[in-house]
């Protein structure tokens, strides 16, 4: 076996070397099919964090919703009175209101407004991020907030600097200042930078119909619900649809895949991916279907001298993962360096692990579409490849 | 390799036939060919277009297995033997040299002969001196680092001539050397492949439509419809032939 690999690695790089440019040309085509899908796949990912970040980094594991409202957060309306029911729930360690609204942040200058997720959270409760800068919110009523680290870079706001938000309430703009105390993590809702507010602030300030400017009954949209023992969540949310009146709840991956758009965006984006795999397979396989036509009377007299199939196979299979590899690493070095010059609007993340399944898949391509060649060269009857028979 | 048998030549066939099914019926492409060639003895196979030489070229190369006969290389029944033992056989108990396409076009002059050593497990430090001798010997000294694209035909076949020899086949096969090479080095290339045979005392085989080409070789082999027709074995009487094909 070692002879076969030693003899197989020879002739494929004498080959490769002998004909460089021509299969460096291979290598570029594979090198930008490597760049589509890794910045497809970043997209999706962008597009994806962008719109689930605040969710998947709740540590409530549990989503309280109106009954019949889908798991569509903004659909949701639940009451006080439901809050205090769910906090009553047996194995509920913990519940809090988040309330949702969109709010435009006022920048200085010419700058055009910023659109933010404006999001009411209770202080000390479920749904307040942790701050990684200054202070948590103080109290439900403060006019203060936290901003997410997305807003604090694009608005380039400090801790102790105050903020303005314009909203519509009623027929009017109507504009807040707040004083920021904290700054969080990256908690990106919707794909929008994130204000969390006081929920009862919230309230007062979020964009409001003409009917409910004078109303003063603060109403959440979902409630998050932190639990004593996180491996009870399936008793736990049973408890609570049994005892709380007209309510559903749901994991935080089912309230992710309900969230408007999330479910066709991604599977959109993984349907383009998958595609261009594809080509890539028969990019890569029509280029060395058409190499091994070119050379049968090659393959033809190395077989008539004696060489075994398994060389002239693994000589093959060598050569297009060698060739694949090269086209992934250049690639994906080039990804690398475009994505260094995208601006933080374009929601373009270089996550790990999909990176790294998009990496493998690149790399099993070549393989696949080279197995039709692999199969004909093998195949090859040195007595016709010769013109003997 | 199971398959042995006695032989006092290097190579010995007995009643080799070898026929094919087509749409108009049965055709006999070898008929009943018995022949023997010895180590160091050059021999010609030659004959019309259809005579049937080049199907038993390929069964004496192990390329082709044939309908029934026996083919002793060494003592082994090359009609006996498994597809994987006909590689090994060709690998390391046969030379041979095409008519065209000879050489492995990404490798060079020397690493064309080598390849041979390196399929042998017999690629050492005195391989590759004896390549590089045998290139030498056949006047291509400056050419071995050469791609074959970068080599006249008469120089190609002498690689190919280093390429059959280099590993001490018993059975040294040439189909049509002489074909794509000008009158000139035609004799070259025939004049030097015969001096290694005898040399080396190898058994060798060339195939050849050019009755001229036969002027170096110990015997001439007539095929016609598939049967071996004649043999010439007296020096004068191939030298006539030679000459007389010259002089047409």
């Amino acid at each position: 076996m070692k002879q076969v690999f030693s003899i197989a690695g020879y002739l494929a790089i004498k080959e490769i070397w002998r004909n460089r440019g021509r299969f460096f040309l291979v290598s570029m085509v594979i090198a930008l099919i490597t760049l589509l899908v890794l910045f497809i796949a970043a997209l999706g990912e962008g597009l994806g964090n962008g719109n689930r970040e605040y969710i998947s980094k709740l540590d409530a594991p549990i989503m309280v919703f109106q009954s019949k409202s889908d798991f569509l957060i903004q659909a949701s309306r639940l009451g006080r009175d439901r809050l205090a029911a769910i906090r009553r729930v047996d194995g509920v360690k913990d519940a809090g209101m988040l309330g949702v609204a969109n709010a435009s942040l006022i920048l200085p200058g010419n700058q055009e407004p910023m659109k933010i997720a404006l999001l009411g959270i209770e202080p000390g409760h479920s749904g307040e991020p942790q701050v990684e800068q200054g202070n948590q919110l103080s109290t439900s009523l403060a006019q203060e907030v936290i901003i997410d680290r997305n807003t604090a870079l694009r608005s380039k706001l400090a801790v102790n600097d105050n903020l303005t938000i314009r909203v519509t309430q009623g027929t009017r703009d109507e504009f807040f200042t707040f004083k920021i105390v904290g700054i969080s993590e990256g908690l990106q809702f919707a794909l929008q930078p994130s204000v969390f507010v006081p929920f009862f602030t919230w309230d007062r300030v979020r964009s409001k119909s003409e009917a409910e400017v004078n109303l003063s009954n603060p109403v959440a949209n979902v409630i998050l619900v932190k639990l004593d023992n996180d491996a009870d969540i399936n008793s736990v949310r049973q408890r609570i649809e049994g005892q709380v009146n007209n309510v559903e709840t749901a994991t935080l991956n089912q309230a992710i895949q309900a969230l408007p758009g999330y479910s066709a965006q991604q599977s959109t984006l993984n349907t383009q991916g998958g595609f261009t795999l594809f080509i890539g397979v028969l990019v890569i396989g029509g280029f060395f279907q058409i190499q091994i036509l070119q050379k049968v009377a090659q393959i033809g007299v190395l077989k008539a001298i004696g060489t075994a199939n398994p060389i002239v196979a693994a000589a093959s299979i060598f050569q297009i993962m060698l060739i694949t590899m090269v086209g992934v690493a250049i690639g994906a070095l080039f990804a690398f360096i475009f994505s260094l010059t995208f601006p933080p609007t374009v929601p373009i993340v270089f996550n790990g692990t999909t990176s790294l399944l998009a990496v493998v898949a690149l790399l099993l391509i070549g393989p696949i579409g080279g197995l039709a060649s692999i199969r004909y060269a093998v195949r090859i009857e040195p007595l016709k490849a010769l013109g003997l028979s | 390799m199971t398959t042995t048998a006695t032989s006092s030549y290097a190579l010995e066939t007995k009643s080799v036939i070898k026929t094919y099914q087509s749409d108009s019926g049965t055709i006999q492409a070898v008929d009943d060919v018995s022949l023997q060639v010895t180590a160091g003895e050059f021999v010609a196979l030659v004959g019309p277009s259809g005579s049937g030489k080049t199907t038993m070229l390929s069964i004496l190369a192990a390329l082709l297995q044939p309908s029934s006969g026996q083919i002793l290389l060494d003592g082994q029944d090359l009609a006996q033997i498994s597809d994987v033992d006909r590689v090994t056989m060709r690998r390391e108990k046969i030379g041979f040299t095409f008519q065209a396409n000879n050489l492995v076009p990404y490798l060079s002059a020397l690493e064309n002969v080598e390849l041979m050593l390196r399929l042998n497990k017999r690629l050492d430090k005195t391989g590759r001196l004896r390549a590089r001798e045998l290139l030498a010997r056949l006047g291509l000294a400056d050419r071995m680092h050469n791609l074959p694209g970068q080599m006249s035909g008469g120089q190609q076949q002498r690689v190919a001539i280093a390429r059959a020899l280099i590993h001490n086949p018993s059975l040294v096969l040439a189909d049509e050397p002489t074909a794509s090479l000008d009158t000139e080095r035609a004799y070259q290339v025939v004049e030097t492949f015969a001096g290694l045979i005898h040399e080396q005392k190898r058994a060798g085989i060339m195939v050849t439509h050019d009755l001229r080409m036969v002027e170096f070789v110990d015997r001439v082999l007539l095929m016609r419809d598939g049967k071996l027709v004649q043999i010439y074995s007296d020096k004068p009487e191939i030298l006539e032939l030679a000459r007389g094909s010259r002089s047409q």
